[in-house]
């Protein structure tokens, strides 16, 4: 491991933003846009599939204040996709901003402009609509190749080779393998074979979707939006609205979290759309409920391992086919999928002789799925490491020895991850640390507290990625000010994570200055370089790669105006902290200077912008553990402890890399035992609101302790690879097996509610009798 | 969101009855639920003017005004010492500190939701409501009443002296809860009542009577499979009426081992 | 219909429709920080004091507080800036829409219990929820601050 001694890098300063969010200020979307916005509401269906016969607005548009009602009628026919991602996005074009067939409950049926609320909404009561309802396909399991058509459009098209069939129901379909998957898997000793369910949990940040429009200065759409994603929000409004996409610009304000949620485009189209028509500022904020009915979910998957292993508890061959839920739309269904075994598979290089990977990704009429954090790989990791742990026990065997004995070690090639070589990777160190931390010894046999309340440990290990190889890009520019300090621009998108922070460090690392003598700027597709935005773990490795190009080159851009002025070649200058100085007579200029050159008969910029992009994309890792307390009697699981230990190369700021993973874990505590996501019969969501939605509460998620154990991944900026996602995918398999370890019963399907674990052990009892 | 035309703060409860006869008009407690509702209302009535928010104690009584918050409740030293911190255990777990300053113990027990912890807690007690014009009248005369366009003044607690306990189950901290069950000891009889089943609380009466002897470990679980099988459950969003009997059956014996213990708070 | 009121130290009239609630008056009149996270009364994000206690102000009627008192952080930024320093140190402010509502609560929570455990801190903050932290910074951060707190006043002595 390289050792380093950084001055910015590696320390946990505050996030620049700190105390602006901590005192309340004005930085998000609806603080800062103006109040005489126009009001935009939507009508969404109440049907699953059903085509609207007629609609008739005129009553509603009679209510005062209201400015215009839209409906299909107006819209272009043209299809896209909300999707935020690298054109041509892998998602199937198959969006209208409004359509005639809806394809879901809570599909937009009309877009409602007035100058108040009270009027929006008077108006909404009014939109008279007579539905031919059809039946709708809500069963995943039976949507490929089911006679009733999600997408029956002829316009409907899928640019990228993701086998992707509207006339199949299928939003995407593929197969790999590497090995003789069938003849080892013969030749086992032990066969796991069993099928994990995850549902559609809700990402719930506490902002909602909201977008702000107007049209500028010189008439072109503006957009002030709570998105991760500026660029391809752009792209995609031009394609949504039929506009140049030079006639657009998206910034974002502070953002109230996003997790994946705000890297599809869920309500720009709609306020954009009203503002071209009306050439008027408007507003859309999501109201709670339709945030959750609308918005842009985990994608449902049924994952089937099969695991074969000797019976020393060598895993020998893994054989994974995962079933997809997209939903109504495409959104990241082709992309998420992959991760589910991507993402997993590569955990048990270390034995793996062979390894099977398929999925089919189904179109249904429930809502549209998206990205959240961990995008697949949180569904795949409930699966696979679920299975090891039934292996373990079926075995007799410790799980962290069955680990110990098959995970993937530093500078192995991982076949199952596009062959990349694990170049850092300190999972095994990651393990000894946590089974230490944890006392695992200790706790990891069961314990009965009497009264019926039984304690008892699970573990679980995990991987992600670090931006998407080969594909993300990501940007910076870094720009000299008269005073010596620097601007940087970025198009990333912090969204509370700190982004803005790492990346100033980064800077700072670079140009042997403070973090404070770095301000940050972003995001704004007009004023930031281009990036494919915060997602896939990307900003920190991506980005944070072309800050350390940018400040390079910056750095060279120094050494011209210096040149000028010191009447020598740029070779022959240095860079100090505070000025550039000649090697040859050892004269300086102070940076300020440089400044003020650069503004004065120069023929160089006092800037520089760089991006980057990496082949690789170094999978970050992590070991959690946790001790629940189980009641047998009520089925009551409270978590005692979750202990967890996370190679993410350098921590660039190891306070808000810890934050990150206890944000992470909490969240998947909430997963694995209380979020769900059912469905009526015909298509509703039952837990549509913050009453019904239960996210934890801090008396929800008992201690938490996380530590880092270093690596340094040679291509990352400073060792680092990516933490956001990875955080989120240990508790659900950890605390699985915590269950079955405390009832001696196995629960394949999320939530793990107190029922479902009651009702498992009196159904044993009976079947017992 | 509901719309709302009118605002009054009455001065006398007088007023405020003739304003509640209209059928358009409401009275509002802590306006968490009732603001949830998509309903027009002419004028809301709001009682805060009228003195209703304390909780006072006697020698014999709480008085509990139908204003007082549930947090007050939480907080009261002398409910809460009478009631083994039953009352406080029955509403701590609601929402949040933020919520339970505003929602109303009027609002309720006026609301007799199926959910209620505050409801099922005070069955559980010798608990009367006053009326404005119906008068005095027992809790669980009250809880099978129909809402009319009363008044609801307050809530008396008789102070005899006994054991309480309380206990839900909730599969999120914070969440309704999917089975409350409140017992008391008073005078040697056993008073148990349980609720979110989801419908509404009710008392469990002791018509075998299993509990004469006092509780053991044997009447207990005896009274619990008698709960079990008599009182109804139903399913929804938050558990199968399967779960709710198995649930009645372990807090029911539960409650009445811990009111034995007489554990302290 | 006429409203009175005293909103961070402020006298303020106006004039209001009978359903306008707490948490849009109060934006109305330029106090931001108070944000609205759900329709259910679940979150916390809108937290104001109501006469000193706290309260979600998207459940009350602004015409409730006629003859009140109300306070947003706003007006009570320096109470904040005691603290929030040592929640920016643990990096657990994240996106921060919810840290006026918790910041608040917080406040409430610190003047009723100066020196409170880490079960009365979780107790007495579990109606301000947190998609990002997962809790714990918050938690260390208050705990950092009670701790400096005892040492200057140990100092003091």
């Amino acid at each position: 491991m390289e050792q380093n001694n950084f001055k910015s890098v590696q320390k946990s300063v505050r996030k620049k933003d700190s105390m602006q969010l901590l005192l309340g200020k004005p930085v998000y979307t609806e603080d800062i846009c103006p109040k005489d916005a126009l009001v935009v509401k939507l009508m969404h269906s109440p049907h699953a599939n059903a085509i609207i016969e007629t609609i008739d607005t005129s009553r509603a548009k009679l209510v005062p204040g209201v400015v215009d009602i839209y409906t299909w009628e107006d819209v272009p026919n043209q299809r896209y996709t909300n999707a935020g991602q690298t054109y041509p996005e892998p998602s199937p074009r198959d969006r209208l901003i409004m359509d005639r067939h809806v394809h879901c409950v809570g599909d937009v049926v009309a877009i409602i402009a007035a100058e108040n609320e009270k009027a929006a909404l008077k108006a909404r009561k009014l939109i008279k609509i007579t539905w031919q309802v059809l039946e709708p396909v809500l069963d995943f399991h039976t949507a490929k190749d089911h006679p009733i058509l999600v997408h029956p459009e002829d316009n409907w098209s899928s640019p990228c080779e993701v086998g992707a069939d509207n006339r199949r129901n299928l939003v995407a379909s593929a197969r790999s393998s590497h090995g003789d998957v069938d003849g080892i898997m013969e030749d086992c000793d032990i066969v796991i074979d069993h099928t994990y369910h995850t549902k559609a949990f809700s990402q719930t940040p506490m902002e909602t979707f909201r977008t702000y429009s107007e049209l500028d200065h010189y008439g072109r759409l503006h957009l002030i939006s709570s998105t991760q994603i500026v660029f391809h929000d752009r792209r995609i409004l031009s394609h949504a609205l039929g506009i140049p996409k030079s006639r657009i610009r998206v910034e974002k304000p502070r953002i109230g979290g996003g997790f994946g949620s705000k890297q599809s485009s869920v309500s720009e189209v709609y306020p954009s759309f009203v503002t071209l028509k009306t050439g008027r500022p408007a507003m859309l904020i999501f109201t709670r409920k339709e945030s959750m009915e609308m918005g842009s979910p985990r994608h449902e998957m049924e994952v089937r391992v099969r695991l074969g292993a000797s019976n020393d508890g060598k895993i020998r061959a893994l054989d994974v086919y995962t079933l997809s839920n997209s939903g109504a739309y495409s959104e990241h269904g082709p992309t998420t999928v992959g991760l589910s075994g991507h993402k997993s598979i590569p955990l048990y290089t270390g034995s793996l002789e062979a390894f099977r990977f398929d999925y089919d990704v189904v179109y249904t009429n429930t809502m549209a799925a998206g990205a959240y954090r961990g995008y697949g790989a949180t569904q795949g990791t409930f699966a696979v490491e679920s299975a090891v742990n039934e292996l373990a026990e079926k075995l007799g065997m410790d799980p962290t020895e069955i680990r110990d004995k098959n995970m993937v070690r530093q500078g192995m090639v991982m076949p199952a991850y596009y062959g990349e070589t694990a170049n850092a990777c300190a999972l095994d160190r990651c393990l000894a640390r946590c089974k230490e931390i944890f006392d695992w010894d200790r706790r990891y046999p069961v314990r009965d507290m009497g009264n019926g309340k039984v304690r008892a440990s699970g573990v679980a290990m995990s991987m992600q990625g670090s931006g998407i190889s080969s594909v993300d890009v990501g940007s910076a520019t870094v720009k000299l000010t008269e005073d010596g300090n620097y601007l940087l621009l970025i198009g990333a998108a912090d969204m509370g994570t700190g982004a803005d922070t790492i990346l100033a460090q980064m800077a700072a690392e670079c140009l042997d200055c403070s973090v404070e003598d770095i301000e940050v700027f972003g995001a704004d597709t007009d004023a930031s370089p281009y990036d494919s935005g915060s997602y896939a773990s990307s900003t920190t490795y991506v980005t944070g790669g072309a800050v350390v190009k940018a400040c390079e080159q910056l750095k060279q851009q120094l050494y011209r105006i210096a040149a000028d002025a010191l009447q020598c070649e740029p070779d022959d200058l240095t860079f100090e902290r505070t000025c550039i100085r000649s090697l040859l007579t050892n004269e300086t200029v102070p940076l300020s200077e440089i400044a003020y050159k650069a503004q004065c008969f120069s023929q160089y910029a006092a800037e520089a912008t760089a991006s980057h992009s990496s082949p690789f994309s170094p999978p970050p890792f992590m070991v959690g553990m946790a001790e629940i307390e189980v009641d047998t009697q009520t089925g009551e699981v409270t978590v005692l402890d979750y202990m967890s230990v996370v190679d993410c190369g350098t921590p660039i700021n190891p306070a808000l890399a810890r934050i990150q993973a206890e944000g992470g874990i909490v969240q998947g505590i909430g997963h694995t035992l209380f979020e769900n996501v059912t469905f009526n019969s015909d298509g509703k969501l039952a837990e549509n609101s913050l009453m019904q939605y239960r996210i934890p509460t801090r008396q929800d998620m008992g201690n938490l302790r996380v530590e880092f154990e270093l690596s340094y991944e040679p291509s990352g900026p400073f060792g680092a690879k990516s933490i956001g996602e990875i955080v989120i995918n240990t508790p659900a398999p950890a605390i699985a097996h915590a269950i079955y370890r405390a009832t001696g019963v196995w629960h394949r399907e999320l939530p793990i509610t107190p029922e479902k674990i009651v009702m498992s052990l009196l159904d044993r009892s009976a079947s017992e009798q | 969101m509901m719309t709302i035309k009118n605002y009054v703060r009455p001065e006398t409860l007088e007023e405020a009855w003739q304003l509640n006869q209209k059928r358009t008009n409401r009275i509002i407690g802590g306006m968490l639920w009732l603001k949830m509702g998509s309903g027009n209302v002419n004028t809301v009535i709001d009682l805060s003017d009228l003195e209703l928010n304390a909780i006072e104690e006697t020698e014999e009584e709480f008085f509990i005004g139908a204003y007082a918050t549930l947090r007050q409740l939480e907080l009261h030293a002398g409910l809460n010492t009478y009631t083994n911190c039953a009352v406080r255990d029955a509403v701590k777990d609601i929402i949040g500190v933020q919520f339970r300053n505003l929602a109303t113990v009027g609002g309720s027990i006026w609301g007799r939701f199926g959910f209620s912890d505050v409801l099922t807690v005070f069955l559980s007690m010798d608990c009367y409501v006053e009326l404005y014009k119906g008068g005095i009248v027992p809790l669980p005369e009250f809880a099978q009443m129909k809402k009319d366009n009363d008044i609801l003044l307050r809530l008396i607690v008789k102070k005899l002296p006994g054991a309480f306990c309380y206990n839900a189950v909730r599969i999120q901290r914070t969440d309704f809860p999917v089975l409350t069950c409140a017992a008391s000891e008073i005078n040697g009889t056993i008073r148990l009542s349980i609720g979110a089943r989801p419908g509404k609380a009710l008392i469990v009466a002791d018509e075998e009577e299993l509990l004469k002897e006092g509780i053991t470990e044997e009447c207990a679980a005896a009274f619990a499979e008698y709960a079990a099988a008599h009182v109804k459950t139903e399913g929804n969003i938050r558990g199968s009426a399967a779960y709710r009997t198995q649930l009645i059956r372990v807090l029911t014996r539960r409650t009445l081992l811990a009111l034995k213990g007489g554990e302290a708070c | 219909m006429l409203i009175n009121m005293t909103l961070n130290g402020k006298k303020i009239t106006d004039d209001v429709e009978a359903d306008l609630l707490l948490i849009d008056f109060v934006r109305k009149h330029g106090c931001f920080s108070v944000k609205r996270g759900c329709e259910t009364a679940n979150c916390g994000l809108c937290t104001v004091l109501l006469d000193g206690a706290p309260v979600l102000s998207c459940s009350v009627l602004a015409l409730r507080a006629h003859g009140h008192t109300v306070q947003t952080l706003e007006g009570l930024q320096d109470e904040a800036a005691e603290f929030v320093g040592f929640i920016a140190d643990q990096g657990a402010d994240q996106c921060g829409f919810c840290n006026p509502g918790f910041v608040m609560n917080t406040i409430s929570l610190l003047r009723e219990h100066p020196d409170p455990t880490d079960d009365e801190i979780r107790a007495y903050l579990a109606g301000n929820l947190c998609r990002c932290s997962g809790y714990e910074g918050q938690l260390r951060g208050i705990r950092s601050f009670l701790n400096s707190r005892k040492e200057a006043k140990h100092g003091a002595e």
